[in-house]
């Protein structure tokens, strides 16, 4: 498969950013902007750059459960969370609040609607890994069929060897890159000019 | 506090969907747990019909926010009815889609999709919140995408094609109403909603009414907007197809009812149009179903017929009308699912489901036979069906208002959807197939025991329908009663304190 040195290096620092942004939405949500479903959408566009950057291989190394598991749960506890308070004679998903003043913290407020947060931002992240597996896999084969994997690379460079018979995207490395000896038009199979 | 009942016939579906998603891979536990929610949604369904018939209205308040700031959860007489009688056919029909084994009913995604679907049809009846009628219809409507398609064969992609096409077009032109009301009007609550909306100018008011007419006729099957159903529901799975032909046409009949009878005055409400319509409707089914050679197409075609019935009754705006749409509604439901169900079982017996294919199954397979006359006679409307005492009600509601020209057409159509069951009684159940059909091995029986259960099951709700007619279209009246009286459901909404 071919992959973007540029993308694949930032996606390193990137992933782990989004995530704790979305982490942030999850636990603001109850007051502020924010919320679970954000908190999901932005945790799937980490995980939408994982794919672009490696494939569903990728993805599913980000998420050791499979992903109707997690979807399930996240269902689970959001309809729970609003049974509940059902079950203690409330309105079906009233919530409560609790106020805490832990040392060094400050106030520090917990409110019973963060499970069901935690159960919509469960469901939108199964739901975006659903659609990679569901989605994902063709386009990654039809690039196995027409390269298939080789021996682990000796070297950066050989690692991100083209397929060849792409366009001229400049963001790859081309043979020219790799040989420097040959002029760009002529070895350029693709018919790709370097403009 | 009693009224926590009311939200389970949607949370308990959903909590049983999310739970058969985790065990995906045992199916047994899947079934089970699917059986057990929606057997415990009838038995819910049931104390909340013997609760609104006490009390009328049922309210609970989502989040304990009050209305109409909040979303309201609300079951009077007419969601109760529909509510019961939705639950027990979504049993019904899920037993007999257990005991089909080797098609898409055993994909591991059914269980959920299902119950989903089941939560989006309860979720339509009880929501007294135009925004959350909303969410109920998308709900619903994602979980049938699903189940249309669940086989992937090329038919049912396409015919599933112009299903999602019209459904996205119509959601798309509720969510403008929506809009629109709420600028008008600043509120979606539908209690709310009845207050404001006689503020508004007539000709704003008439623009509302038949904005929603639009909307909801889509989803029932409305002439002119019915051209998609007799197409896509046939390529489905029979299990699926009974669920939809029995339940989701008539969700959207049931919103068009809710929002004619409640949010406009009488002197808004287009009962001329209705008529019109319901008169189109009527004979387009009836015509269109004439014409068919493949018995689940001719069946879809009599589903239109069936829903200019209960607009006919609608249009009357009369309390005997709208009673008699209330008890029709609940019959031909159970006519309707009935009839799909067996469509299914011939389709398994014979392997086909063309009428000139099909032949002579009253000898190889009387179960069959039996199990399509008791809801053919009462599609046609012949006593001592429930359809006759469903058409009776609505005929003479309709003589009452003096409305002859409808009611002419109604006896017509009725003559002619008998004419159409005694064409596929002579071609399915007498004679012989003109082609050789094809046998297939091991199959000789009427079929799978689960199977045969579930349809006479609907077969004997169906006779019992008719046994007790007296109290049930009592409680039609009762409901016909408070619809054509909205003051009652505000006051519980809103409180009568205001």
């Amino acid at each position: 498969m071919r992959r973007s040195l540029i993308l694949e290096a930032s996606v390193r620092v990137l992933y782990p950013s989004i995530i704790v942004l979305s982490l942030f939405f999850l636990f603001a949500g109850h007051n502020q902007p924010g919320g679970g479903f954000v908190g999901g959408l932005a945790a799937a566009a980490a995980i939408s750059l994982r794919y672009v950057a490696g494939g569903v291989r990728a993805v599913r190394r980000s998420f050791r459960l499979d992903p109707w598991t997690i979807l399930g749960v996240g269902l689970v506890v959001s309809v729970v969370t609003a049974l509940v308070p059902l079950l203690l004679g409330g309105a079906i998903l009233e919530h409560g609040t609790l106020k805490l003043h832990p040392p060094l913290l400050g106030e520090v407020k917990a409110t019973s609607a963060l499970p069901f947060d935690i159960g919509v931002y469960l469901i939108v992240i199964g739901l975006v890994l659903m659609i990679f597996e569901a989605f994902g896999e063709d386009s990654e084969s039809e690039l196995e069929r027409v390269e298939p994997p080789t021996t682990p690379a000796a070297s950066v460079r050989s690692e991100y060897r083209p397929l060849g018979q792409h366009g001229s995207a400049r963001l790859w490395l081309t043979p020219d890159d790799l040989s420097e000896t040959g002029d760009a038009a002529g070895s350029d199979s693709s018919g790709g000019t370097r403009s | 506090m009693i009224n926590s009942l009311v939200p389970l016939p949607i949370v308990v579906p959903l909590l049983a969907a999310a739970l058969t998603i985790v065990f995906a891979k045992f199916r047994v536990v899947q079934q089970l747990i699917a059986l057990a929610s929606l057997a415990s949604i009838v038995a819910v369904s049931v104390a909340l019909l013997a609760q609104a018939d006490d009390e009328s209205v049922v309210i609970m308040d989502a989040g304990g926010w009050a209305a109409p700031l909040g979303v309201t959860y609300v079951v009077d007489r007419l969601s109760a009815i529909m509510l019961v009688t939705s639950s027990i056919m979504l049993l019904v029909v899920l037993v007999y889609a257990i005991g089909q084994r080797g098609s898409e009913a055993t994909h591991p995604a059914f269980s959920p999709i299902y119950l989903v679907l089941a939560a989006g049809v309860s979720a339509s009846f009880i929501t007294g919140d135009m925004f959350n009628l909303f969410v109920a219809f998308e709900m619903m409507l994602a979980a049938s995408y699903v189940l249309l398609t669940l086989g992937g064969r090329p038919d049912q992609v396409r015919s599933g094609m112009t299903y999602v096409v019209i459904s996205l077009v119509a959601s798309a032109l509720f969510i403008t109403a929506l809009a629109l009301l709420y600028s008008a009007t600043g509120t979606v609550n539908m209690a709310d909603l009845a207050e404001r909306i006689p503020e508004l100018s007539s000709g704003v008011r008439t623009g509302f009414s038949l904005l929603l007419i639009l909307v909801f006729g889509i989803k029932a099957g409305l002439f002119p907007l019915f051209f998609w159903l007799p197409d896509s529901y046939p390529t489905a799975p029979g299990p699926v197809t009974a669920i939809f032909a029995g339940l989701l046409t008539k969700v959207g009949v049931y919103a068009i009812i809710r929002t004619q009878t409640l949010l406009f005055a009488p002197d808004s409400q287009q009962g001329t149009a209705l008529l019109i319509i319901g008169g189109l409707t009527m004979l387009v089914g009836v015509l269109g179903a004439l014409a068919q050679d493949d018995l689940k197409r001719l069946l879809s075609f009599h589903i239109i017929g069936q829903i200019g019935y209960m607009i006919f009754g609608l249009g009357l705006f009369t309390v005997a009308g709208v009673s008699a749409v209330v008890f029709y509604i609940v019959q031909t439901i159970l006519v309707k699912t009935n009839l799909f169900l067996v469509a299914g079982l011939i389709d398994r017996h014979a392997g086909s489901s063309r009428l000139s294919r099909v032949g002579g199954l009253v000898r190889s397979a009387p179960v069959i036979a039996f199990c399509f006359a008791v809801p053919a006679l009462s599609l046609a409307g012949l006593p001592p069906s429930s359809g006759f005492a469903g058409k009776f009600a609505l005929i003479s509601a309709g003589l009452d208002a003096e409305q002859w020209l409808i009611v002419s057409v109604a006896l017509l159509v009725s003559l002619l959807t008998l004419y159409s069951m005694t064409k596929i009684w002579a071609a399915v159940f007498w004679g012989d197939p003109e082609v050789e059909p094809v046998q297939v091995e091991g199959r000789t029986g009427a079929g799978p025991s689960l199977m045969v259960a579930a349809t006479m099951a609907t077969v004997a709700l169906s006779i019992a329908f008719v046994i007790f007619a007296g109290p049930i279209y009592e409680l039609a009246e009762r409901a016909g009663n408070d619809l054509t009286n909205p003051a009652v459901y505000i006051d519980a909404v809103l409180g009568a304190d205001r």
